[in-house]
């Protein structure tokens, strides 16, 4: 087709159809997005009204409280100290299940399917739901937190684990398994030392993905910096939120680097 | 050393063995010699029994060989293996991957937590010696060439101190000149110490050279068997039925040199 000097381009479809394929497809697109954004009450009227509104409430939050710094470095301390122990608590129970979810080591189908199940059902669970579930065990505080980051840590650990197992070169398997070392010795010195760098790469992933995770355990009960941020936020103290936020971002940021950091050092590979 | 008696394994509908009677004599270097496909690596892996035998005895030094956990693995540390893509642990040092060949002689405890007793280390060591490669011990295998991890898997298997050791095409991925000398240690090694080696090769000319015996595999059956001065032309053609007339060795006066121009042909069938 010629517009001017220009053309357009576009491959003609397959079959002898020609358009009419595409043109449903097109019509069906639009229906749902209509029918999501029906249910969703998706409006943008309603948001340019909001529009002073979410003005006003960032120009309350102008300029963040330095003071509130003081009080926020325990906490902040604390949500590291959660990321660690739930990233820590996660390897744990992702690491024995790991193996046994692994296509080219368990040692049966149904074993296989059940283990992916698992996984499959703990990452499926958010970590505020657990974290709730937790609090509720367990009463208020920031070890429901370190728990409920564990078990949904723990599906994700599992998952990356099994599927790192399952990219690994069979032949050093094989060939452990024809000296006659037992199945442990063959994941210690023939898996391990295959996967490890892909492991370590994921637990700090999930380490990052933990502390930020953990900013906002807080809003249930659970210990670190979100409670701070939600109980600011109750008691309409807008310039604290903004410190809160603040101090999130950076930390979130510094663990991103960190870990960026890490993982490449590792990638180049030592011993 | 080895007896076996109607061996033959099936995969599905296909029959990769058909009834393979074969005797091997202790410290005797035999050459399996066939066309890529004819049942080899099959036959050497019943032997060890990472392939289960559907049907058929194997008896290894005057044991019946089963499938049990405990007497499989008192098989395999009796019955070491080389692999055609060398089956090292890359990111393992030289000295580890050959203490592997010791796992199954080790206790498993302490392996796992990598200590090894003294004299496991020096019956690694004096096997690096012997494939000439003492200095590399601490280095990752990853940084050694082909042949030189075919010493390391070498190494390996004399670590085992195995009565017979099962090379599976050891040679097939290195040029002329490094497989000589591959097949010159292994060799040497079996001589010294009296270890029976099956060697799997797909050419004639290292056949010739290293085999005491051959025995000739074709589609799944022995078709011949016999000293490297019986390896005639209608041998040959009986063991790789696809060669063309004015490929034999028959045709040409330097019958040394156009079995390497066979070979050619069939190594890049193989790659």
């Amino acid at each position: 087709m010629n517009i001017g000097s220009y053309s357009l381009l576009v491959a003609k479809p397959a079959g002898n159809l020609g358009w009419w394929p595409r043109a449903a497809t097109g019509v069906i697109i639009v229906a749902v997005l209509w029918w999501a954004a029906q249910g969703s009450q998706v409006s943008f009227g309603e948001l340019a009204k909001g529009l002073p509104w979410i003005g006003d409430f960032l120009a309350r939050m102008f300029p963040p409280n330095w003071a509130f710094l003081n009080k926020l470095v325990v906490p902040a301390i604390e949500t590291v100290q959660i990321a660690i122990w739930g990233t820590l608590f996660a390897f744990i129970l992702a690491l024995p299940v790991c193996f046994l979810a692994a296509r080219n080591l368990t040692p049966n189908m149904v074993v296989f399917h059940a283990m992916r199940q698992v996984f499959n059902v703990t990452r499926g669970i958010n970590e505020i739901i657990l974290a709730l579930i937790f609090v509720a065990a367990v009463g208020l505080g920031p070890f429901p937190g370190v728990l409920a980051l564990a078990v949904h840590g723990a599906g994700m650990l599992g998952k990356f684990f099994s599927e790192s197992i399952e990219e690994i070169d069979q032949g050093p398997i094989e060939a452990l398994r024809s000296t006659g070392a037992g199945p442990i010795q063959i994941i210690v010195f023939g898996v391990l030392p295959q996967v490890i760098t892909a492991w370590i790469a994921v637990l700090l992933y999930r380490f990052e993905t933990n502390l930020r995770q953990a900013t906002v355990l807080g809003m249930v009960g659970a210990g670190g910096i979100g409670f701070e941020l939600v109980g600011s936020m109750k008691l309409f103290q807008y310039q604290d939120t903004a410190t809160c936020i603040l101090v999130i971002i950076v930390m979130v940021m510094a663990a991103d680097y960190i870990s960026t950091k890490l993982r490449a050092a590792i990638q180049k590979g030592a011993r | 050393m080895i007896k076996i008696r109607g061996l033959t394994k099936r995969y599905g509908e296909f029959e990769a063995l058909k009834g393979v009677d074969l005797d091997v004599a202790p410290g005797e270097f035999l050459v399996v010699l066939g066309p890529s496909g004819a049942g080899k690596s099959t036959l050497l892996r019943c032997i060890n029994r990472l392939a289960e035998p559907t049907r058929g005895d194997i008896h290894i030094d005057g044991q019946l060989a089963t499938s049990d956990a405990a007497s499989l693995r008192k098989l395999r540390r009796q019955v070491a293996m080389i692999f055609q893509h060398y089956n090292v642990v890359p990111r393992l040092s030289v000295q580890k991957n050959v203490l592997t060949g010791r796992l199954g002689a080790v206790p498993s405890l302490l392996s796992w937590l990598q200590i090894f007793p003294r004299k496991d280390i020096e019956i690694a060591r004096e096997c690096l010696r012997r494939v000439e490669l003492e200095e590399k011990a601490e280095l990752r295998t990853d940084t050694l060439s082909g042949g030189q991890k075919q010493r390391v898997g070498i190494a390996r298997a004399l670590a085992q101190q195995p009565k017979i050791i099962l090379a599976d095409e050891p040679v097939a991925s290195l040029d002329p000149k490094t497989s000589r000398t591959v097949l010159q240690y292994l060799k040497q090694a079996s001589r010294e110490l009296g270890i029976s080696v099956v060697c799997n090769l797909h050419q004639i000319e290292y056949a010739r050279e290293f085999g005491e015996r051959i025995v000739g595999v074709s589609a799944g059956r022995v078709v011949f068997e016999g000293g490297p001065a019986e390896l005639t032309d209608d041998v040959l053609h009986r063991i790789y039925p696809g060669l063309e007339q004015g490929e034999t060795p028959a045709s040409s006066p330097a019958p040394r040199d156009v079995p390497a121009a066979v070979v050619h042909n069939f190594s890049l069938e193989d790659a």
